[in-house]
């Protein structure tokens, strides 16, 4: 796998993760030898910079913050000027286990996006409420779209393969959720094969999932108008996969 | 309607035409942007200085009070603007982003490139000693 690793580039938006990215840093280096690791910080004004340079990561440093998707696309790009294959999105908050990734590149022979599942079976992740409700329906629809099995399509673990990458250079959505929910639309719309395998998660160093029932409640209600919107956009242009 | 009342509805059109093309003329305005006002602008003239246009617009379409006519064409001129400001807010939105993304990239780009020739910020200066400047 020496090799696949080689083609592949590990993008890893980070927002003030100080604390945690440069050992993550380090963790991925050491899991996955020969890979190359972009921290894209997002405007981060602690040392998260300072921090995932000394760890020996290729640090973009947005000027100011564009979210997650900003700051994926920003690595899609890096991606397609540096001649890197695969890209792999990994949090930098450590919640992710690197250790999981040779199980998503495995499976980019035969998919385009392969998403590492909170859900499915390994480890012990749950959410409960609202929050349940929005996931449990964004991964009906979005399984129909996706023409699989999705359970988990807000996981921030995905591979994404050739194809992928050179639709998302250009066409990855910036907005709220748009990393998620409408990067799978398009994926799905553009005859991307997607896929998703069981991935173990970490509790994350710092910060819990939120379960507020406001919170939770304004998220579902942003989590469908993304969809839709998502469904209503005109799809990228036909050129973007050739 | 009084003399007083008639010289101030064409008064305020004109004011606020001469506004607009004054923007214009500076480049303070742009001609897209302009257009949405200058209509208003020169309709707001054309009924100060004929107000019989009014009436008559208003039994056209069949709304009894004119002045209703006038709220409803200033209140979806200023929801059409409204939008169309939105859209370049969007517009603008997004071209900063990718300002955002392609200076971040080149920032890399510029950062291994002084690596590799061993020049840089840092070694300039005499003062930084080629410390990491970004802590």
């Amino acid at each position: 796998m020496p090799n696949l690793f080689a083609r592949t580039l590990i993008v890893m938006p980070a927002f003030n993760e100080e604390a945690v990215v440069g050992d993550v840093v380090r963790e991925v280096y050491a899991t996955l030898p020969g890979v190359h690791c972009l921290v894209v910080s997002d405007g981060s004004v602690d040392h998260t910079v300072a921090r995932a340079r000394a760890a020996g990561a290729t640090v973009a440093d947005l000027p100011f913050n564009l979210g997650v998707g900003g700051a994926m696309r920003a690595g899609f790009k890096y991606a397609r000027e540096n001649g890197f294959d695969n890209v792999v999105q990994i949090d930098a908050d450590g919640q992710h286990d690197p250790a999981g990734v040779p199980d998503l590149l495995a499976l980019l022979g035969e998919a385009d996006v392969v998403i590492g599942a909170r859900f499915a079976g390994v480890g012990s992740y749950t959410v409960r409420g609202p929050r349940k409700w929005a996931m449990k329906f964004l991964s009906a629809v979005l399984s129909k779209t996706a023409h699989t099995q999705l359970t988990d399509t807000t996981s921030g673990l995905k591979a994404n393969g050739p194809r992928a990458v050179a639709l998302f250079a250009d066409n990855y959505p910036a907005e709220y959720l748009g990393d998620t929910i409408e990067a799978l639309v398009i994926a799905g719309r553009s005859g991307l094969v997607i896929r998703q395998v069981p991935a173990a998660m970490r509790p994350r160093a710092g910060g819990t999932p939120s379960h507020a029932p406001i919170k939770a409640a304004v998220y579902l209600g942003r989590a469908m108008m993304a969809l839709a919107i998502a469904y209503l956009r005109p799809l990228p242009k036909a050129g973007a996969l050739e | 309607m009084t003399v007083t009342s008639y010289i101030f509805g064409i008064f305020t059109a004109v004011i606020t035409l001469g506004v607009v093309i004054e923007m214009l003329r500076r480049n303070r305005l742009r001609e897209r942007h302009a257009v949405w006002w200058l209509f208003g602008g020169a309709l707001g003239l054309v009924i100060g200085i004929f107000p019989g246009s009014l009436e008559w617009a208003a039994s056209v379409i069949g709304i009894e009070v004119p002045t209703n006519l006038v709220f409803f064409v200033s209140i979806a001129l200023l929801v059409l603007v409204c939008i169309q400001h939105s859209s370049e807010l969007t517009r603008l939105e997004d071209k900063t982003r990718i300002l955002a993304e392609e200076s971040a990239l080149l920032a890399v780009r510029v950062r291994e490139l002084e690596t590799a020739t061993g020049t840089g910020p840092g070694r300039l200066g005499p003062h930084l000693d080629g410390q990491d400047t970004t802590e």
